[in-house]
């Protein structure tokens, strides 16, 4: 038997391998960065799948988060007489945090595990293969066209998650629990920063959007190429993009806004 | 024999190939030649690592030891771009056939053309109608591959591998699971194009029958090394009894029939006393 030292040494020195390997992966897709200026065409299509396809998912759960957040900003704000605010706390929570953060979850689920079980499938049926032995590169030709589409959308989702956000709770605060129009929208327009907020959350999306997409396809493309084996590399692609996308947010969070 | 011929006759060259796949070893001391213009066979037992001779032909894998020469170039020893450029000249038919699922069977003949060439679009659909009118699939242009059966698939993936007029082809187990008129077209397709495109073949197989009607030369490979070569009457003549026992197919011999087990008689009383486990 071994010891729980050694155990957590292999497991220690298997994740690095993993992530050396996942290092040398994406050095090797973004040097396919050069054929995909002179093949737009690739990425449009794959934005249209994993992006435009996302939309409606994006929108509904975006019009959601921001009926909740006005019904339970109110709740909190007006025992303070504050409820002027709402739109504020509305907007800044949105865009600093659940639009990135949400939409990034909501990608991984609906186009993360899509693209890690098309890469996974066409490993287990043996199309990369053949497309090495066609001299054609899959990295290249099909994983790299897949992620800069993922990380190209990620930002633009989480934009429309934020707006409809927005929108949500301006139905709720506005016009049913009667926050005045006004001050709903001067005091959101006055406090939240261009800078500080909005740019900061696009920043945060792009990460997010790299880390996501990143782990999905390299899950597909490191899959077992047996049925088993892609459907642990698509629950893989979820977990993990998961757990990456929530413990960066805290880094980035403490990054940007730790001295306020 | 082989070793002796001039070299200029010998299109791929394999000395000294030694693999492992984890523990086991697949080849050990191989050393194979094809000759231009020919059909030759490699036939043994499943798994014994003939579609990993293939993939290290193709240079998708890296032998421990040993060199194989294609066109008089080493290729374990050339650059990404030069094996790409070599791969072009060579095409390989998969077992499964691996076409694009999203692709019509139009474009997945049209793939390595527009990957690899500028030709404009008339001269793509020209190219791509010749190729599969070769195939004898040129009304089948506008299916999807999930809607072809799995002869078709392959001769599509024949018509993909010739798009670019490669020097040679290697086939992956091409008669596997096909049924017997399939597997016809199959053999008369793998003979007449190695004749009339002057191309080079390899074909791995354990169909003996079907593999020794179109083979020039054969190789039969087991436990890692060569145990029998020749034209295909020399091997239906011989007179080892593995290459025997392999030829025709029967269920014992050489290799025997049961898995290696302890003593029939001892294992079922030792099981009905509960032990055996």
């Amino acid at each position: 038997m071994a010891d729980p030292f050694q155990r957590l040494g292999r497991f220690t020195l298997g994740a690095l391998q993993k992530l050396g390997r996942a290092l040398f992966f994406m050095a090797h897709v973004w040097l396919g960065t050069v054929d995909l200026v002179l093949r737009p065409r690739l990425v449009i299509s794959q934005m249209f799948f994993l992006g435009v396809m996302s939309v409606l998912i994006v929108a509904v759960s975006g019009l959601f988060v921001g009926m909740v957040l006005g019904l339970q900003g109110y709740n909190v704000l007006s025992d303070f007489g504050a409820e002027q605010t709402l739109g504020v706390m509305v907007a800044a929570s949105l865009v600093r945090e659940l639009g990135p953060v949400v939409t990034a979850l909501l990608f991984s689920g609906r186009a993360g595990s899509a693209l890690t079980a098309e890469i996974g499938l066409m490993k287990t049926t043996e199309q990369l293969a053949g497309m090495e032995m066609m001299a054609v590169d899959p990295l290249r030709r099909v994983v790299a066209p897949r992620f800069f589409a993922g990380v190209a959308s990620m930002p633009l989702l989480a934009a429309l998650f934020s707006m409809v956000g927005v929108m949500g709770g301006y139905f709720v605060g506005v016009g049913l629990l009667g926050v005045d129009e006004g001050a709903f929208w001067s005091q959101m327009t006055a406090k939240i920063d261009f800078y500080d907020d909005v740019v900061n959350g696009v920043i945060k999306s792009a990460v997010f959007g790299v880390i996501v997409t990143w782990i999905a396809v390299y899950e597909g493309y490191d899959a077992v190429p047996t049925a088993e084996g892609v459907s642990r590399a698509t629950t893989r692609s979820v977990v993990y993009s998961a757990f990456a996308v929530l413990g960066s947010d805290f880094v980035l969070t403490a990054l940007m806004f730790g001295d306020h | 024999m082989t070793a002796n011929l001039p070299d200029d006759d010998v299109l791929v060259s394999i000395r000294d190939l030694v693999f492992y796949h984890g523990e086991r070893k697949i080849f050990d001391g191989v050393d194979l030649d094809f000759r231009k213009g020919r059909v030759t066979a490699i036939m043994g037992p499943s798994g014994t690592g003939k579609t990993t001779l293939l993939k290290l032909i193709g240079g998708q894998l890296r032998p421990h030891r040993g060199t194989i020469v294609v066109d008089s170039r080493d290729v374990h020893r050339l650059g990404t771009t030069e094996l790409y450029e070599l791969r072009k000249r060579m095409g390989m038919l998969f077992q499964s056939g691996a076409l694009l699922t999203d692709l019509s069977v139009f474009e997945n003949v049209a793939f390595p053309l527009r990957e690899h060439t500028r030709l404009p679009e008339p001269v793509i659909r020209s190219l791509v109608l010749m190729k599969l009118h070769a195939v004898g699939l040129r009304g089948a242009r506008d299916l999807k591959p999930s809607q072809l059966s799995g002869g078709m698939a392959r001769r599509v993936a024949l018509a993909r591998a010739i798009a670019l007029d490669p020097m040679m082809i290697l086939y992956d187990e091409p008669f596997t699971g096909q049924d017997p008129i399939s597997m016809g077209v199959l053999v008369k397709l793998i003979r007449d194009l190695n004749r009339e495109l002057g191309l080079t073949s390899i074909v791995v197989s354990h169909d003996v029958k079907e593999t020794l009607t179109i083979a020039d030369y054969a190789y039969l490979i087991s436990g890692g090394q060569v145990v029998g070569e020749g034209t295909p009457s020399a091997i239906a003549a011989s007179d080892s009894p593995w290459i025997r026992q392999f030829v025709h197919g029967d269920a014992d011999g050489p290799v025997p029939f049961h898995y290696p087990a302890p003593d029939y008689r001892a294992d079922l009383l030792g099981a009905a006393t509960g032990r055996g486990h």
